[in-house]
């Protein structure tokens, strides 16, 4: 055969500033199913590999700092409910614990138990939530059926407790608002055994998964220096083996009674983080059999602070004293006196922070929110550049975060 | 952590005794020595928080908030500094974490981080002529021109200020409804007034 030219790629290294094609910028966002919610990347592409980075956020900013300042203490407490919409009631309970350290109140046992309680609950329904997604984000959507599922029945528990299934607004400053209803702790014992079951399902379904593994193992792997340095915390901070939890280090609202393991990984990258909200359901569970198990009896907020919480209806009905002090409240707002706090508790998506300052009466002077979701996506120019762009979602899917506490 | 050692390492550090945390108000020229100091050999790791606030009886008008927390201490400790001339030396290249906070204090308050890689607004547009977290701004916002030019040239539109009725803390004088209690003004809501 007569060759008529002979043809050879060459020294592909030596040529590849003459054969790079165009950068392409691509919008990622704000609509987009990947980003959950209203969260915009603008990408540099060269072929398939992101080359550059930019989140562009403040879609969903509403200015909740703002408004706090510009209302009573308690009429904030909606507000965190919108924060991470995924878990209301750790939100309320970690506003109130801030405001109540610079009153300097100390709440009676069985409050902090059922504030225990609910911040676990919605632990496990916001770690469901966040594996659902994030394995339909990676392609297996059998898993997302399974854990909503689960979501279901808290929600219908939350429904119960608080008389709201999604926006719950549990919390007052001084305790909750009404005590655990009669027959509700043994169907949340009875849901500790069926989220156990589907958990080890999911685990099943997930964790031996040839796509799954391909798709998360390896990917954005963060080191511990790189997570410390950009402030990550929570799951996100632990998967990159910094064993740091707030329940356990910084103890508040009576964690220090519960025994319970801190999972840490060992390589940072999004297999560990899945790796480890599997594991934080498993702890979370175990958490709540044992406030189940020692639910203190007695006063559900604290009786003595009547400049701050809101006395029973039927007392304001009935007596002179409690309308007045109802009355002045309301009128009011919980008398916090003048100082600065910052308190951040373990929330699901990491630790969630309020930092208030007072003047003293009934409105913040200053009311700072430290989303976890705002640091975790502030890590993305960090990580996304050198993947391809179908690893985009799967990064996004990994850090867990929702925009209504990235934006506020 | 070593508070004399930060009195006496950084003379014109001040200890506010805060009552949750260690607090101090360091010398904006201090800062950047004082944030590495507390990072290299007191533990301080982490940085939790950084916020920007309206000082209430200090000679410049802004400060800056920045919490610390150590892992392996399992402490946290709290920096105040004046932003004097609305200037403060940015603290991103020690906390890369510090980067958009910074972004942050400076599109609610308009403060100036000196040395920052990427001086953008991060939650309003980058036009946006405002910064509204100052105390002078009002709750319910400023009519401002359309983020997209090109768009409010054709529409004329404007980005109005949210209605504030049955807001908190907004009374209206004036004569109230026959009917039950509610806002004077409905207008926002598109249900009719009841006759």
């Amino acid at each position: 055969m007569k060759i008529t030219k002979e043809i050879s790629i060459g020294d592909v290294a030596a040529r590849s500033e003459e054969l790079r094609g165009e950068n392409m910028t691509l919008n990622m966002g704000p609509s987009h199913p990947a980003t959950h919610g209203v969260l915009r990347l603008s990408l540099e592409l060269d072929g398939d590999k992101v080359v550059k980075c930019d989140p562009v956020i403040g879609y969903l900013h509403r200015g909740d700092e703002k408004i706090a300042e510009n209302m009573t203490y308690n009429q904030f407490v909606p507000y965190t409910d919108r924060l991470d919409y995924l878990a209301p009631l750790a939100n309320n309970v970690a506003y109130a614990i801030a405001v109540e350290k610079l009153a300097g109140l100390k709440l009676p046992a069985r409050c902090e138990a059922i504030r225990v309680l609910t911040c676990e609950m919605a632990r496990i329904s916001s770690h469901l939530l966040g594996i659902g997604v994030y394995a339909m984000d990676t392609g297996a959507w059998t898993v997302f059926m399974y854990t909503f599922n689960e979501r279901e029945k808290l929600y219908t528990l939350f429904e119960e407790l608080t008389g709201a299934r999604f926006t719950t607004s549990y919390t007052r400053i001084g305790g909750v608002t009404r005590d655990i209803p009669d027959g509700w702790l043994p169907k949340v014992s009875a849901f500790c055994d069926g989220v156990e079951r589907t958990i080890d399902e999911v685990d099943k379904l997930l964790t031996r998964n040839g796509i799954f593994l391909e798709r998360t193992e390896g990917i954005a792997t963060i080191s511990k220096e790189m997570a410390l340095g950009y402030g990550l915390t929570g799951p996100n901070l632990r998967a990159s083996g910094v064993p740091f939890d707030l329940r356990k280090d910084k103890p508040y609202s009576g964690y220090e009674q519960y025994d319970f393991d801190v999972p840490v990984g060992a390589k940072g990258d999004c297999f560990d983080r899945y790796l480890v909200r599997m594991e934080e359901m498993r702890q979370s569970v175990r958490i709540l059999r044992q406030v189940i198990k020692s639910m203190p009896g007695g006063a559900w907020y604290a009786e003595d602070a009547k400049k701050i919480f809101l006395p029973p209806k039927a007392k304001v009905m009935t007596k002179m004293e409690e309308l007045i002090q109802n009355f002045m409240l309301v009128t009011e707002g919980p008398q916090i006196p003048a100082g600065e706090v910052y308190f951040e508790a373990e929330n699901p998506k990491g630790a969630l922070g309020f930092y208030v300052v007072s003047n003293g009466g009934g409105v913040p002077y200053r009311l700072r929110i430290r989303g976890p979701s705002f640091v975790s996506l502030s890590i993305l120019p960090a990580i996304v550049p050198g993947n391809f762009l179908t690893d985009v979602a799967s990064i996004l899917g990994s850090l867990d975060f929702v925009m209504g506490e990235c934006d506020r | 952590m070593d508070a004399a050692a930060l009195t006496s390492r950084f003379p014109a550090t001040q200890d506010l005794a805060g009552k949750d945390m260690p607090t101090f108000r360091v010398a904006g020229a201090d800062l950047l020595a004082a944030v590495a100091w507390l990072r290299d050999t007191q533990g301080f790791d982490l940085l939790a928080d950084l916020c920007g606030l309206e000082l209430q009886a200090r000679p410049a008008r802004f400060g800056v908030v920045i919490h610390l927390l150590s892992t392996t201490n399992k402490e946290y400790v709290r920096l105040h500094v004046d932003a004097a001339d609305d200037r403060v030396p940015s603290v991103s290249s020690l906390h890369p974490g510090a980067n958009w906070h910074e972004r942050e204090a400076y599109d609610m308050f308009g403060i100036v981080f000196e040395g920052h890689p990427d001086p953008r607004r991060i939650l309003m547009w980058d036009a946006y002529p405002y910064h509204p977290l100052r105390k002078d701004f009002p709750l319910a916002g400023i009519e401002v021109p359309f983020p997209a030019a090109d768009v409010a040239e054709v529409t004329g539109q404007k980005v109005e200020p949210a209605p504030m009725m049955g807001g908190p803390f907004v009374s209206h004088g004036g004569k109230l409804s026959e009917g039950e209690p509610s806002a004077l003004d409905q207008s926002w809501t598109e249900e009719k007034p009841k006759a």
